[in-house]
């Protein structure tokens, strides 16, 4: 290899990293800090656990953890049923009826997020529908079933037809082919639905904001109102979040990579068979 | 006769589920957009939105911050795309993943966590426009990066070696053979970035200290006083999402799933 390819190699990789670098620098600037004993970056403090002891004392901000985990799941695994139904329900349907199905399915995927969640809310209140835990369900089924729909599709497509029929002819009811010989094939894309289902509705702000009953806190609105408001919370509230990004980042990481080892494990039997 | 099973029922609860809380909520929103308050049909909602000066300031404003936004996260994302897809690195599957694996952490707290760095570096506060550009390139540039590395991985690589060979130098080779064939790409990253910098005002208003308005802000504003204006922006924003889908070829649900594919 001569200078000037080197030099090029060289060069693609400084950009990469100097990119990755900007990208993690306020992650890790906040993973740092939330070892040290004090309130404000930048300045010196020594090492400590005070943010993660306020964090886990403060019954504020347990309750509004507790509350988005308890919605994510609970808004994850309805998307997943109702999802998993429509994939197959739209598989099986005639031309016209799969097309329409799958157009308006696309809808909340495509649009921005601040007109879906106005338009749940105008309807609600139109249709005498007061904001509650069920309103705000909603709004999650909306943002998360149509991504579940997606993840499922590509497993029915690729799916062997006859295994159903075969198990049709062999005596089962339909509802036994479905459970015993579709679904084993799908479960993949309907696991993957119900995890990104999961990660979209951990993730949300705006439709939880337009959906929810008064006083349910997730950590998007109490993050956001903390900062941008600012008056009732304290510097030490705002460090706690410092812990609290650091423990999410630190708990992404361990799940990305072993789900990554493990998928390529698998790949590498795959293979070897 | 005994109704028979048929597996297209399985999908009736989720048919009414998008009629009730995909379909009327958007029709809602075209009736409210088109009434006044005493529900009379009525264009006044258009006109007066239109018709306000400082309304569309605002809008000039955060089309400004959006093309910015879209811009810098291309210019960034084009090279890593390329380099990445272009590498013959065993492990550049990893690289990629480092890329989305911020996108996975809450969004707030993302943003919070620049919020944090931008206060240290002294920026908060002092440069409003610049700190909400700088968070939205940040928090969309994943966005950019993933369309455009599955198109550019898509490319034959023999395509390469044939300009090559014809006596096309890296210029020309990257202009009639790379860009052109990842236009498909490009667009699908400029929508899914320019989309969210109108509307995402979460970014704008903890990184611009509440003195950077965009369209979206518009709407959470009327929430609380006139939903007919309300709904008028959302049914703007409407459109201009289904003309750019429409525009770009349509949506690929490839680039959707946050590399939760890759």
């Amino acid at each position: 290899m001569n200078k000037k390819a080197i030099a090029i190699k060289c060069a693609k990789a400084a950009f990469i990293g100097l990119v990755l670098l900007l990208l993690y620098a306020p992650i890790l600037l906040l993973a740092v800090y939330s070892f040290l004993d004090t309130d404000v970056i930048g300045t010196s403090g020594d090492f400590s656990f005070v943010h993660y002891r306020a964090l886990f004392t403060d019954s504020k901000v347990l309750t509004m953890i507790g509350n988005t985990f308890g919605l994510a799941f609970a808004s994850a695994a309805l998307s997943t049923v109702l999802g998993t139904l429509g994939a197959l329900g739209i598989f099986y349907s005639k031309k016209r009826v799969k097309a329409s199905m799958n157009a308006v399915s696309r809808i909340p995927i495509i649009n921005a997020e601040i007109v879906t969640a106005l338009a749940l809310a105008i309807t609600f209140v139109a249709f005498g529908l007061p904001k509650s835990y069920f309103t705000l369900l909603i709004g999650h089924m909306v943002i998360c079933t149509p991504f579940v729909v997606l993840s499922v599709m590509p497993k029915l497509k690729q799916m062997d037809n006859s295994l159903y029929e075969a198990a049709l002819d062999l005596g089962a009811s339909p509802a036994k082919a479905l459970f015993k010989v579709v679904l084993p094939q799908i479960i993949p894309g309907v696991i993957s639905g119900f995890m990104l289902a999961i990660t979209l509705s951990l993730d949300d702000y705006i439709v939880t904001f337009y959906t929810r009953p008064s006083g349910f806190e997730t950590i998007s609105t109490y993050v956001f109102s903390a900062t941008t408001r600012g008056n009732a919370h304290t510097a030490a509230t705002l460090s706690s979040f410092w812990a609290l990004t650091t423990i999410i980042f630190v708990v992404i990481l361990i799940v990305v990579i072993s789900a990554n080892l493990a998928g390529r494990r698998k790949d590498k039997t795959e293979v070897r068979r | 006769m005994r109704l028979r099973f048929s597996r297209k029922t399985l999908g009736i609860p989720y048919a009414i589920f998008l009629l009730f809380f995909v379909i009327i909520p958007m029709l809602v929103i075209i009736f409210y957009a088109f009434t006044d308050k005493e529900m009379h049909i009525s264009f006044d909602n258009f006109v007066r939105f239109f018709s306000d000066p400082t309304k569309l300031s605002t809008i000039v404003y955060s089309l400004v911050i959006a093309l910015i936004t879209t811009a810098v996260c291309l210019l960034i994302a084009y090279p890593v795309a390329y380099i990445l897809a272009r590498s013959k690195m065993k492990k550049k599957f990893v690289i990629l993943l480092l890329f989305v694996t911020p996108m996975w952490i809450n969004f707030v707290l993302r943003v919070n966590a620049i919020r944090e760095l931008l206060n240290w570096v002294g920026l908060l506060g002092e440069a409003n426009y610049f700190n909400t550009i700088f968070g939205m390139v940040y928090d969309f540039l994943p966005f950019m990066i993933l369309p455009l590395y599955t198109t550019l991985l898509k490319i034959d690589e023999s395509l390469y070696e044939a300009s090559a060979d014809l006596g096309g130098n890296g210029f020309t080779t990257f202009t009639r053979i790379t860009l052109p064939l990842s236009m498909p790409g490009i667009a699908s990253g400029i929508t899914m970035v320019f989309l969210p910098s109108m509307t995402n005002y979460v970014v704008s208003d903890m990184l611009g200290n509440s003195k950077v308005t965009i369209i979206g802000k518009f709407i959470y504003e009327y929430f609380g006083t006139n939903w007919h204006m309300g709904s008028m922006v959302a049914l703007i924003l409407l459109i201009v999402v289904f003309l750019s889908t429409w525009l770009t070829g349509g949506f690929k649900e490839e680039n959707t799933v946050r590399g939760a594919n890759i």
